[in-house]
């Protein structure tokens, strides 16, 4: 009797406990698709709070989206789509390499070049910002899709990931392929990528997320207002001379639902990229 | 059917020959595969980390007219502005650990119970968060935390009595609100490492023991924090380097480096402000430095308490 009784309680307890995390996780997404309904003065006045004229929500800033500011949202957008694209679909290609060439073959320098995989992962890339500024003033990085991406390329938790996923591939067709003649490129770009696909996903979506709610490198790399990306663009509308509530709450709602419907296509992607390093013990 | 000898000979001579160049192939390919890495280490990586090395001993005024002088930079670190940033980095990284370990270890082991119905969708709810910019989430906690009567945070604690608060110009409001930013962008990821830890501790130590007679709180601090120890290790590292490095949270509370009364002004945001808006570009590398330094420094204890140089000696 008295068990049961504590079970009981018990489970009020976790499932309270899980309700109250959970709505404190989702609050904002609410909040921030309300007040992409509601007129910025409005926002301006009484900040986000829980009293809503819900007769006077409307689209129309969403409209402002496509036309306000001479269409420089849409603009942003496409900076956006161009540079996570480019750069998920590099950094995919480099990595993987790095990754299957550290797992599969031994060679001299290997353990050192593993090592400072690890070490790199470990050192937050905000510490490099300014010298990385300089270089890329140098060799003409600036204000270009190029300079956000290549310095950040080669991303060592995807070689990290990519490494351990190739070392539990058969050797044998490694064997096979030679004997067929195959080079080794060929063997693993028509062999061993196949069999890579799920990490392939994994690091995929990991690297496509990252890429498109970057801030920090993209703020200090873009200059003029139509190279910037959707975070840095959304940061330039807050001015001291007046922030544009109209435009900001529906273009981050915008810049959140490209990243939702991939999260709700494939949650189990994001959750084992998420956890690389994690394992790792 | 029977080869002539010659035609045998030739075919063998030719594999042969074939074997000797993959074979020669096969010693140069692992470079290449690894090629990028190198390159990219040594241009974006290590080149910058030496080049700010040496600015930190350099005045710049200008790329003609630049001078040695020594630890002066360092030096001049020695200012209440870095005492302030490294204060309330610190209190930052404090707050996050001490929030961002145990309630995800908490929430995972509430996920990973058997009994528990509906995790699939808790756990998409806890992750959500982690899917948006640090600017989307600055947008709402600056909003959420206005100073106006009416906003959520001052309109909750109406209820309760208490007066609204100007949160963003208070230090204690303001860290309140990074680490309250932080936390929500941060839980679910946090949850997923717990989770995977969880899900590998084996079950049967459960059921040995609780078949002794321990109760759940004692099989939790017996079994799984034990078990758990290396994620925990993990997060903690990451928490505290992530803590040390934290910048956009605070500069998208504030939209910029700056922050009244310099309450939300991280290390990363000082050497941003010297480098970037003050084009102190010596003294901002000495900065750099200093926090490389600090992060690297807790890295090896970690590693090192984490027993990764024992593993490797023997």
């Amino acid at each position: 009797m008295t068990s049961k009784y504590k079970e009981k309680i018990g489970a009020i307890i976790i499932y309270l406990t899980l309700l109250v995390v959970a709505l404190f996780c989702l609050v904002p997404f609410f909040f921030l698709l309300i007040s992409s309904l509601r007129p910025g003065v409005e926002m301006i006045q009484n900040g986000i709070s829980f009293q809503i004229d819900f007769s006077a929500l409307n689209l129309k800033n969403y409209w402002l989206l496509v036309e306000g500011k001479d269409g420089i949202y849409p603009l942003w957008y496409i900076n956006s789509v161009i540079i996570t694209v480019a750069h998920t679909v590099f950094s995919l290609l480099f990595t993987s390499m790095v990754g299957y060439g550290l797992a599969i073959y031994n060679f001299k320098g290997k353990n050192l070049i593993f090592t400072i995989v690890l070490v790199v992962m470990m050192i937050p890339v905000e510490i490099l910002i300014l010298p990385l500024y300089k270089l890329a003033i140098s060799i003409d990085l600036i204000d270009s899709y190029m300079g956000v991406i290549l310095p950040f390329v080669v991303t060592p938790t995807c070689i990290f990931f990519f490494r351990q996923y190739a070392m539990s591939l058969p050797r044998e067709l490694l064997d096979a392929g030679r004997i067929d003649g195959c080079g080794e490129f060929k063997i693993f770009f028509q062999i061993m990528m196949p069999l890579m696909l799920p990490a392939f996903g994994a690091m995929g979506i990991l690297q496509a997320m990252s890429s498109w709610n970057s801030f920090v490198w993209p703020l200090i790399v873009l200059r003029s207002t139509d190279m910037l990306t959707l975070p840095i663009g959304l940061q330039s509308l807050i001015t001291p001379y007046g922030n544009n509530y109209d435009l900001l709450f529906p273009g981050a709602v915008m810049s959140v639902i490209p990243i939702m419907i991939l999260f709700i296509i494939n949650q189990k992607a994001f959750i084992s990229g998420l956890t690389v390093g994690g394992v790792k013990g | 059917m029977l080869e002539p000898p010659v035609v045998a000979l030739n075919k063998s001579y030719n594999r042969l020959s074939k074997i000797k160049t993959l074979f020669a192939c096969q010693k140069k390919a692992p470079y290449l595969f690894v090629l990028p890495f190198v390159v990219s280490f040594l241009v974006f990586f290590l080149y910058p980390i030496i080049s700010t090395v040496i600015m930190s001993f350099q005045r710049i005024d200008g790329p003609e007219s630049i001078t040695f002088i020594g630890l002066k930079n360092y030096k001049n670190l020695i200012n209440p502005h870095f005492f302030n940033a490294l204060w309330v980095t610190t209190r930052y990284t404090f707050w996050t650990m001490l929030v961002l370990i145990p309630l995800p270890l908490l929430l995972a082991v509430f996920l990973n119970k058997k009994t528990t119905i509906g995790k699939k969708y808790f756990k998409s709810a806890f992750f959500m968060p982690a899917l948006t910019s640090v600017i989307v989430a600055g947008l709402f906690f600056r909003l959420a935390f206005g100073e106006q009567e009416t906003t959520l945070v001052n309109s909750i604690l109406g209820v309760f009595g208490i007066k609204p608060m100007v949160w963003l110009q208070d230090p204690e409001g303001s860290m309140f609100a990074m680490v309250l930013l932080c936390t929500w962008r941060w839980l679910g990821v946090n949850i997923i490492y717990f989770l995977s830890g969880l899900q590998g501790i084996p079950v049967e130590l459960y059921e040995s023991a609780s078949i002794d007679g321990a109760n759940e709180i004692q099989q939790f601090w017996h079994i799984t924090l034990p078990s758990l120890k290396p994620v925990i290790m993990y997060v903690l590292t990451i928490s505290v380097y992530g803590g040390y490095s934290m910048f956009a949270e605070s500069f998208a509370l504030w939209s910029g480096p700056r922050s009244p009364g310099e309450i939300g002004m991280t290390i990363v945001n000082y050497l941003y402000q010297e480098g970037f808006n003050n084009n102190n570009l010596g003294f901002a590398s000495a900065i750099g430095i200093t926090l490389f330094v600090l992060v690297m420094i807790v890295n090896v204890i970690q590693l090192w308490v984490s027993g990764f140089f024992k593993k490797e000696g023997v």
